[in-house]
C-alpha cells in the first residue's frame, strides 16, 4: 500500500523536475527558429554580396561592416541604375490601402446584419461566405485570368483591388460579426425605444464601439492584400510599372540582381507588416480566435 | 440585459406583439438590404468565376484563339479529363499534394500544440515571445521564401556553410533543387526526397503559429478547475495533459487541422517560390499554374483545379459526416 504512492510521488518528481528544464529551453528555442531567418535577412540585406560568397558561415558580424548601399540600390528608380522599389511600395501601398477601404466598407454593413438581425437565409450567406475558402485560389484564378484577357484588363491595379476584396471580405465579415456580437445588444435596445432607426443605431453606437475592432480587422485586411503573391503574378507581371513589393523580390531574382540587394527588397517588403501585426495584435488574434474558442 | 432591465420601459401587454411582429419584419429587411453587397460580391467575384471553371474544363480552350472565342457556347469534351487521367505528371502531382497536406498538416499542429503548452503559463516577456511566435505566420511569403531560397543555398547558404565547415559534409547539398538524396544513419543508407522533406518542413515553420494562436486561445478559454483536482489527486503533468487537457483541445485541433488540410491542399505560393515545382515538389496547384501560363491550355488547367475542388469537397463531407454537421466557424 504504501509501495505505490511512493512509486507515482517519484515519477511526479521526475516530470516536474524535467519540465522546470525543458520548458525554458523549449521556449528559448522555439524563440530562435521563428526569429533567426529574420535575423538573417536584415543581416544579409546590410552586407555586400562578396563577402557573403567568401564567408557564407558567418552571421555575426561587427558594426562597422554594416552598409546601407543595398537599400539605396533597391529603391533607386531603373533610370537611375536601381531596382525601382519605391515606385513598388506605392503600387503596394495603393493596391492594399483600396482593398481595405472597400472591403470595410461592404463588410461593416453585412458583418452587423449577419451579428444583429434576424433575416431569411442568415444561416445560408455564412455557409455561402465560407465556401469562399475551400476553392483553391488557382482555381478562381483560371476564369478571372481568362475574362480579364478578355477585357484587355490584364497588368490594372484597380481590377486587383475587386479581386482582393473577395478574397478578404469573408474573414473581414467574420472577424467583425465576431465583435459585433461582444457589444451589448442591451446598448442599442435602449436607443431604440428611444426613437433612433436602425441606420442612426449602427451609425452613433455600434460603429463608435467596434471602432478599434474595425480598424483591427482593416489592417489585417492591408497585411492579407499586402503580402498576396499569386494573383499579383497572373495579373500584373507584365506590366513592370505596376509590380508589387513582393512582385519585385520574386521576379528579379537571377544573376543580374545580387541577393543582398534582394534581401534589402525583403526588409522594406516585411518591415510594414511587422508594424501593422505589433499595433493591432491583441485584437487582431482575438477576433481570428473568439469562434475557435467555444468550439 | 437582466442589469439594464429596470431602464427599459416595459411595453403594455397588448402592444408588444403588435410591435414585434412589425420589428422583426423590419429587421429581416433592413438585414438583407445590409448583407446584399457582400453577397453580390461574393456572387460576381467567387461562385460564377466557379461554375465557369467547371464549364471551361469541359473546352478545349487555350489562351492563344481566346479573343475569338466564344466562351460558353462552343464543343463540350470530355478529353481534358481523360488526358488527366492517363497522365503520369498528374498522377505524380496528385500524389505529392497527398504527402505535403498530410505531413505539412500534422507537424504545423504538432509543434503549435507543443508551442502553446510552453508558454500557457504566464512567465516574464511572454506576450513579447507570443507575438514573435507569430511572426512567421504574418510574414509576406515572398519574403522569407528568399530567406529560406538564400539560407540553404549551396553558395551562399549559412546552412551549407555550417554543415561542410562544422558539421563535415563531403559536399554542399542543393536543398532546394536535390530530388533524392542519401542520408547514413547507423550504417543504413535511405533514399530521402530531399526537396519535398525541405517544403514540408518550411510549412511547419510557417504554419505552426496558426496552430498555436488557435490551440493558446483555446487553453487560456478553459476553466482550471479540473486540472487543479487533478493534480491535487497526484497526477502527473503528462496524465494531466493527456486525461484533462488534451480532451479539451481535441475540438479545436479538429477544427484547425480540417483548415490547415485546405490550405496546404490548395498552397501554391510556397512550393512556387521555393522550388518552382521542382525537383519532385510538383503540386496540383502549380500544375495548374504551369498549364495555364506556359502552357496556355485553359482547358485542362480548369480541370486539374476541378479535381482539387472536388478532393476537397469529398473530404469535407466526410470529414462533417464524422464529427457532425454542426458550424464551427
Amino acid at each position: 500500500m504504501s509501495a505505490q504512492p511512493r512509486r507515482r510521488w517519484s515519477r511526479y518528481a521526475v516530470e516536474v523536475q524535467a519540465l522546470r528544464v525543458l520548458r525554458p529551453l523549449g521556449i528559448v528555442l522555439f524563440t530562435l527558429a521563428a526569429l533567426f531567418p529574420f535575423y538573417y535577412m536584415v543581416l544579409l540585406s546590410m552586407r555586400d554580396i562578396s563577402e557573403v560568397i567568401q564567408s557564407p558561415g558567418s552571421i555575426l558580424i561587427g558594426l562597422q561592416d554594416f552598409s546601407g548601399a543595398t537599400y539605396q540600390e533597391v529603391l533607386r528608380s531603373v533610370e537611375n541604375g536601381g531596382q525601382g522599389f519605391t515606385r513598388f511600395l506605392l503600387n503596394s501601398a495603393m493596391l492594399a490601402t483600396g482593398t481595405v477601404i472597400v472591403t470595410l466598407a461592404v463588410s461593416v454593413l453585412g458583418a452587423y446584419a449577419v451579428a444583429r438581425l434576424n433575416f431569411f437565409g442568415r444561416r445560408k450567406v455564412q455557409a455561402l461566405f465560407l465556401s469562399v475558402y475551400l476553392f483553391p485560389p488557382i482555381l478562381l484564378a483560371i476564369p478571372l485570368f481568362v475574362a480579364l484577357s478578355k477585357m484587355g484588363l490584364r497588368g490594372q491595379l484597380f481590377v486587383l483591388v475587386i479581386v482582393y476584396v473577395a478574397q478578404t471580405m469573408p474573414v473581414c465579415v467574420y472577424m467583425l460579426r465576431n465583435y459585433f456580437e461582444s457589444v451589448p445588444a442591451s446598448l442599442e435596445e435602449a436607443a431604440e425605444v428611444d426613437g433612433a432607426t436602425r441606420l442612426q443605431i449602427i451609425r452613433k453606437i455600434s460603429l463608435p464601439l467596434a471602432m478599434p475592432a474595425i480598424a483591427a480587422t482593416g489592417l489585417f485586411v492591408f497585411m492579407i492584400a499586402w503580402n498576396e503573391f499569386l494573383f499579383a503574378l497572373l495579373f500584373l507581371v507584365e506590366e513592370r510599372n505596376n509590380w508589387t513589393v513582393s512582385l519585385g523580390v520574386s521576379q528579379l531574382q537571377g544573376i543580374e540582381t545580387p541577393a543582398t540587394t534582394l534581401m534589402a527588397g525583403s526588409v522594406i517588403l516585411t518591415v510594414p507588416i511587422i508594424v501593422a501585426f505589433l499595433f493591432a495584435e491583441r485584437l487582431m488574434t482575438e477576433g481570428l480566435t473568439a469562434g475557435g474558442e467555444k468550439g | 440585459m437582466a442589469t439594464t432591465a429596470p431602464a427599459t420601459p416595459t411595453p403594455t401587454p397588448a402592444a408588444p406583439r403588435r410591435g414585434q411582429r412589425t420589428r422583426s419584419a423590419r429587421d429581416a429587411r433592413a438585414g438583407m438590404a445590409l448583407v446584399s453587397p457582400t453577397v453580390i460580391v461574393v456572387i460576381v467575384m467567387v461562385v460564377l468565376p466557379v461554375l465557369w471553371a467547371l464549364v471551361l474544363s469541359f473546352q478545349r480552350i487555350r489562351l492563344l484563339n481566346i479573343q475569338q472565342l466564344d466562351l460558353l457556347g462552343g464543343e463540350y469534351t470530355l478529353r481534358n479529363y481523360e488526358q488527366l487521367l492517363s497522365s503520369s505528371g498528374f498522377l505524380e502531382a496528385a500524389r505529392t499534394t497527398l504527402i505535403y497536406s498530410v505531413f505539412g498538416t500534422a507537424g504545423a499542429i504538432g509543434f503549435g500544440l507543443m508551442a502553446a503548452l510552453l508558454v500557457r503559463r504566464s512567465f516574464r516577456g511572454r506576450s513579447l515571445v507570443r507575438g514573435v511566435l507569430l511572426l512567421p505566420w504574418v510574414a509576406p511569403v515572398v519574403a522569407i521564401t528568399f530567406v529560406w531560397q538564400v539560407m540553404l543555398s549551396p553558395q551562399l547558404g549559412v546552412v551549407n556553410a555550417v554543415g561542410t565547415d562544422v558539421l563535415g559534409w563531403n559536399s554542399p547539398i542543393p536543398f532546394l533543387s536535390q530530388r533524392e538524396g542519401t542520408v547514413s544513419l547507423f550504417g543504413l543508407s535511405l533514399g530521402v526526397p530531399t526537396a519535398l522533406l525541405v517544403v514540408i518542413v518550411f510549412e511547419w515553420w510557417r504554419s505552426f503559429p496558426f496552430a498555436f494562436l488557435f490551440i493558446l486561445a483555446r487553453l487560456q478559454g478553459a476553466s482550471s478547475e479540473i486540472e487543479e483536482a487533478a493534480r491535487v489527486d497526484g497526477a502527473t503533468p503528462t496524465q494531466v495533459f493527456r486525461h484533462v487537457i488534451f480532451p479539451q483541445l481535441a475540438g479545436v485541433i479538429a477544427l484547425i487541422a480540417v483548415l490547415r488540410f485546405i490550405f496546404t491542399f490548395n498552397a501554391f505560393d510556397e512550393i512556387y517560390l521555393l522550388t518552382g515545382g521542382g525537383a519532385g515538389t510538383e503540386v496540383l496547384a502549380t500544375q495548374v499554374y504551369s498549364l495555364l501560363s506556359a502552357r496556355a491550355d485553359v482547358g485542362a488547367s480548369a480541370a486539374v483545379a476541378m479535381f482539387m475542388a472536388a478532393v476537397l469537397g469529398v473530404f469535407l463531407f466526410v470529414f462533417f459526416r464524422f464529427f457532425g454537421g454542426e458550424e464551427k466557424i
